[in-house]
Formats: structure tokens, C-alpha cells, sequence
């Protein structure tokens, strides 16, 4: 903000040592990360798209790049002659891929959809206990986070598989079976599981910095507790709610872990068709197009988070 | 006034919590089973963790995380650092938008789009994958958690302070490091947790990027468990879990004891 914090009076000695137009140091302390992030983030989504556009054949491992870098603009117009969008005619055709594209956004919207019905009220009766109570709650939600995703899917697996702990459990109160791993079911058990904390964190953000002389108002004016909490609590955390929905959402729909341990054969999503294109088919140019197909997809959602998180941080 | 917990509050957040720890205790429980059978209490042993450290792959592909969590992190804790700095404090600067998306987008950005670009990045410029990929691949994910831990706490702290030194005559740097640096370290801190645990935790992204030699741990105990549940992998889960908890909780505690320290 020093560059531009216009009510603090300039020093002149301060305007001698920076001149006008030279970056302050933190901008040029920020030149070694803005590198790092367009070497190894920006410059590989142009590779992805690149390869998605390339020839099948020739794109089986060893996979020779097809640009040839070395032999500059006829290097480059020769690539361009022999763009090829193949691997996306081929997803358009193949119905698998469309069907793996529809349910990976059902998935992940109806699993967010579980979240917010199950992280509110997580979130507010957290918001509405005691400051000391507030912590460890808060760094109880916290900790999973931190625990390995990996592990915490896996966890699933014991409890829900045919002689799991869950069927061992029904079997003691004479319950019959029932046979959820490998099905869609376990599918969304595992996202709301692992997701949960993503979801309760942004949620008790906004409620617990409510200002309750608003609900005695409410109360006040003759509200019933369900109005209070609908017409006053409820759209003031709504910034909340957009939050932790996209903070589920986007990564959702990429999911591959979850799907993979916890869901059937017949369990589609999107991470999986890419991580099965590209360790099982050994298919480089339809992984990249399914990328490609699913960052296009996401790049509106992603564009709100963005906005979102720069708003709070400048809230703050 | 604030209002206690309803009964209803009560009731969702024990539910809550219950969901979110009953799966993990039960795993250290069953991790401590001296049959191979889930569902078959054996009595209590200890033998799966005795089995673990005489599994050689298991040990390796330990050391290869561990140190690729160290060097990422490290590597990530600066670089996130820097990038919080610029973008707390240096304005407006050419290309600030762009720099902001970079480091907002992998938080959300699925796994597998990230490890598939990568690898497309080091096949093209043909480095060899291995321990130095993985590496980079992790860095440039917790990079940003790290910018946004990082950014957190700059924004809050008042700036005025280091302008006063400043205005006693510290050149910039010397300002930085003598009295922002000491306010925001708690958080450079978090930040280097975070990034090592994640490093730690990460399969999607290591699997991509990864060769021969690298094996990370989340990469064998994945193979593993694609064979189905078995009590060693429960009981490196255990480890793990209580390697990380115990982090966590500490720095939490010394946190607190800070904060009323200094209140």
C-alpha cells in the first residue's frame, strides 16, 4: 500500500531514495515468486493445450515434443500446420467422456449442496459457543486439513467395505447389511468427509463475527427465531456461503482420489478419465483435452474465488 | 450478549465432530489389532509397526518425503513470503492481476491438472523426473497456501511501525528484517507447516511428476491400499497422523500462549 496510500504524506527524503516510476523493493521482492508461478503454473497450461491439439501416435510415450523449439517461426508454423483436434473431436464423439463430464459437475454440486446442509449448522453452533470453546472447536475442524487426505479416504474403506466395521455394527443391533463401498454412495460419504472442514471454515468466519444486537433486534420486532435466522442470520452469510461452495465445488469436480478408492467401476468423474488416459491408456492427447475440457469449466468458478479472496483480504 | 448453544447447536456439533474423528480413531484403533482381519478384534500388539520399519521400500520412499517435504517447503515459505510482501505491499505494480490469479488458482485448481502440466513442462524441456520435480511440483503448490498465510498477517499488522524505523533512519531491508519480520514470523511459520504437511500429503501430483528412485510415501501406501485394508498401512497412517497432529497442536499452543502473553 505505500505506493499508493495517498492520505500518508510523502517524505521527500523517501521520494529521493525512489524515485517516481521505480517499483518499491516489495514489488521487486515479488519478482522471484511472479517468475517461479510463470515458469511452473502459467507456462504448463500452455503445453496442456499444445498436446491437446497433437497427433495420437505420435504422442505415445516417449513423447517427443512436436514443437520443435530450436527451429524458431518455421519451427512454429510448421506446429501450427499440424495442429490437430483429434482428441476432442474423438471426446465428442465418445459418450463416456460426456458422461463422465456430467456426473463429475453432479457430483461435485450435490455433494456441495450435503455440505452446506451439514457444515451450517456445524458452523453456527460452533459461532455460538463460549470465545475458549470457539478455539478448540475451531482447531478441531482445522486439524483434519492438516491429516492426510490419502489416509482419511482410506479410513472410508474399512468402515464401508462388505466385512467392514459399519456391517459389523448393523449386524450387532440386527440390522441386515448393506453394501455401500464401490457405489456412489461411498462416493459422496468420502467428498463430504474430506471436504467438510473447507466448508465449515469460510461458514464460522462470517458467523462468528455477527453482531447479535441484530438478532435482538429481530427478536425484538416480533421475529420467530426461524425468521431471525432466515431473513437476518442467513443472507448475512451469504459471503460465507459463496465461499466455502466454491472452495468445494472447484476441486470437487477434479476429484481422482476419492472416486478411485471409494467408488465402482461405474464411478465417473473427470480426474479419473484424465489419470486413466494418462497412466492406463498411456492416451497423453485425450488426458490434456479432458484437462483442458474440465480447466474451461472451472475458469468462471475460479475467477469468483479469486475476486472473493481478494475482497476479504482487503476487508480485513 | 451472545447467546449459549441450543441444545440443536449441541447436537450438530457433536454429530459434526463425531463425523469428522470416528473414522480416524477408528483407523489408529485398528491399527493396534493384532489380526489381519478388520473386523476381528485380535488383542492389542504392536507388531504391524515392528513390521513397518523393517520394510526397506516403505523406509525409503519415507526419507525421499520427507526430504522433498523439507526442501518445498522452505523453497515455498520464501517464495510465498516475497509474493505476500508484493502483494500487500507494493501497490499497484504491472501485471498485479495476473500475479494475484497465479497465486489464488492452484489453491482450488484440481490435483490432476496441475501434476499433468507439469509433467508436460519437464518432458518438454526435458528434465529428468525424479526428486527435483516432485520438488518443484510441490513447491508451486504450496507456494500459495503459504502467500496466503503469509498475506493474512501482513495485512493486519500496522505498517507504521516499520515506517518508524524508517523514519529513525533503517534503510528499508534493515526495517523489514528487524521489525515486520519478528511480527509476521509466527505466521512464516504456519506457512512452512502447512507447506510440509501438504508436501507430505500429497499422491496426485507426486504421482505425476515423479521417476524413477523418487517413490513418495503417499505413492506406495496408494498402491497399497488399491490392494485392499491392511493393518501396516494403518499403522503408518497412525504415524503420520500423529506426527502431523502433534505439530499442529504445538504450534497452536505456542500460539496461544503468545497471544495472552503479549494481551
Amino acid at each position: 500500500m505505500t505506493a499508493t496510500g495517498a492520505p500518508r504524506p510523502r517524505r521527500p527524503w523517501r521520494r529521493l531514495g525512489r524515485p517516481r516510476g521505480n517499483p518499491s523493493w516489495e514489488a521487486r521482492a515479488a519478482f522471484l515468486p511472479y517468475l517461479w508461478l510463470g515458469l511452473f503454473f502459467l507456462a504448463p497450461f500452455l503445453l496442456v493445450a499444445k498436446l491437446s491439439l497433437s497427433d495420437v501416435v505420435l504422442a505415445i510415450p516417449p513423447y517427443a515434443p512436436r514443437l520443435d523449439w530450436g527451429a524458431g517461426l518455421a519451427g512454429l508454423a510448421a506446429f501450427v500446420q499440424a495442429l490437430d483436434f483429434e482428441a476432442y473431436a474423438r471426446m465428442g464423439q465418445d459418450g463416456l467422456y460426456l458422461a463422465a463430464y456430467l456426473s463429475s459437475l453432479k457430483f461435485a454440486a450435490v455433494a456441495t449442496l450435503i455440505l452446506l446442509l451439514t457444515g451450517y449448522p456445524l458452523a453456527y453452533g460452533m459461532a455460538r459457543c463460549r470465545p475458549s470453546v470457539r478455539q478448540a472447536l475451531l482447531m478441531a475442524v482445522i486439524l483434519p486439513f492438516w491429516t492426510s487426505f490419502l489416509i482419511r479416504v482410506y479410513a472410508w474403506i474399512a468402515i464401508l467395505k462388505p466385512a467392514g466395521l459399519l456391517n459389523m455394527a448393523l449386524s450387532q443391533v440386527g440390522l441386515p447389511p448393506v453394501d455401500i463401498l464401490n457405489t456412489d454412495t461411498a462416493v459422496y460419504i468420502g467428498l463430504v468427509y474430506a471436504y467438510l472442514p473447507f466448508m465449515v471454515l469460510p461458514l464460522y468466519a462470517v458467523l462468528e463475527r455477527q453482531d447479535d444486537s441484530l438478532l435482538e433486534a429481530a427478536a425484538d420486532l416480533g421475529c420467530t427465531p426461524f425468521q431471525t435466522f432466515w431473513r437476518v442470520t442467513f443472507p448475512l452469510s451469504l459471503p460465507g456461503v459463496a465461499a466455502g461452495a466454491l472452495l468445494c465445488f472447484i476441486p470437487m469436480v477434479g476429484e481422482f482420489v476419492i472416486p478411485d478408492l471409494l467408488g465402482g467401476s461405474g464411478t465417473l468423474m473427470l480426474g479419473k478419465t484424465i489419470w486413466t488416459e494418462f497412466f492406463s491408456n498411456r492416451d497423453w492427447p485425450a488426458a490434456s483435452a479432458v484437462a483442458i475440457v474440465l480447466l474451461a469449466t472451472l475458469v468462471i468458478p475460479i475467477v469468483l474465488f479469486q475476486r472473493q479472496q481478494t475482497k476479504l483480504m482487503e476487508q480485513r | 450478549m451472545r447467546r449459549g448453544p441450543s441444545p440443536f447447536n449441541i447436537a450438530a456439533i457433536t454429530l459434526g465432530m463425531g463425523f469428522l474423528y470416528l473414522p480416524i480413531v477408528l483407523l489408529v484403533i485398528y491399527s493396534f489389532n493384532d489380526s489381519r482381519l478388520v473386523t476381528v478384534w485380535g488383542g492389542f500388539s504392536t507388531r504391524w509397526y515392528a513390521s513397518l520399519f523393517q520394510n526397506q521400500q516403505l523406509l525409503a520412499a519415507a526419507w525421499v518425503t520427507l526430504r522433498v517435504a523439507f526442501v518445498s517447503a522452505t523453497l515455498a515459505t520464501i517464495l510465498g513470503a516475497l509474493a505476500a510482501l508484493g502483494l500487500v505491499r507494493a501497490g499497484r505494480f504491472r501485471g498485479r492481476t495476473l500475479f494475484s490469479s497465479m497465486t489464488y488458482a492452484p489453491l482450488v485448481m484440481p490435483e490432476v491438472i496441475l501434476g499433468l502440466s507439469l509433467l508436460l513442462l519437464f518432458v518438454s524441456v526435458g528434465l529428468p523426473r525424479g526428486f527435483w520435480t516432485v520438488t518443484i511440483a510441490h513447491t508451486t503448490l504450496t507456494l500459495c497456501y503459504a502467500t496466503v498465510v503469509v498475506q493474512a498477517r501482513l495485512v493486519s499488522f500496522d505498517e507504521a511501525l516499520e515506517e518508524a524505523a524508517r523514519d529513525l533512519g533503517a534503510p528499508p531491508w534493515k526495517a523489514f528484517v528487524l521489525v515486520t519480520l519478528p511480527n509476521i514470523a509466527p505466521a512464516v511459520a504456519a506457512a512452512w507447516m502447512l507447506a510440509f504437511t501438504l508436501s507430505l500429503d500429497d499422491l496426485v501430483i507426486a504421482s505425476f511428476t515423479t521417476g524413477p528412485g523418487a517413490t513418495t510415501l503417499p505413492i506406495r501406501i496408494y498402491s497399497a491400499v488399491r490392494l485392499g485394508v491392511s493393518p501396516e498401512i494403518n499403522a503408518i497412517s497412525t504415524l503420520l497422523i500423529g506426527l502431523v497432529a502433534t505439530g499442529v497442536i504445538a504450534v497452536y499452543l505456542l500460539n496461544m500462549r503468545r497471544r495472552t502473553a503479549g494481551a
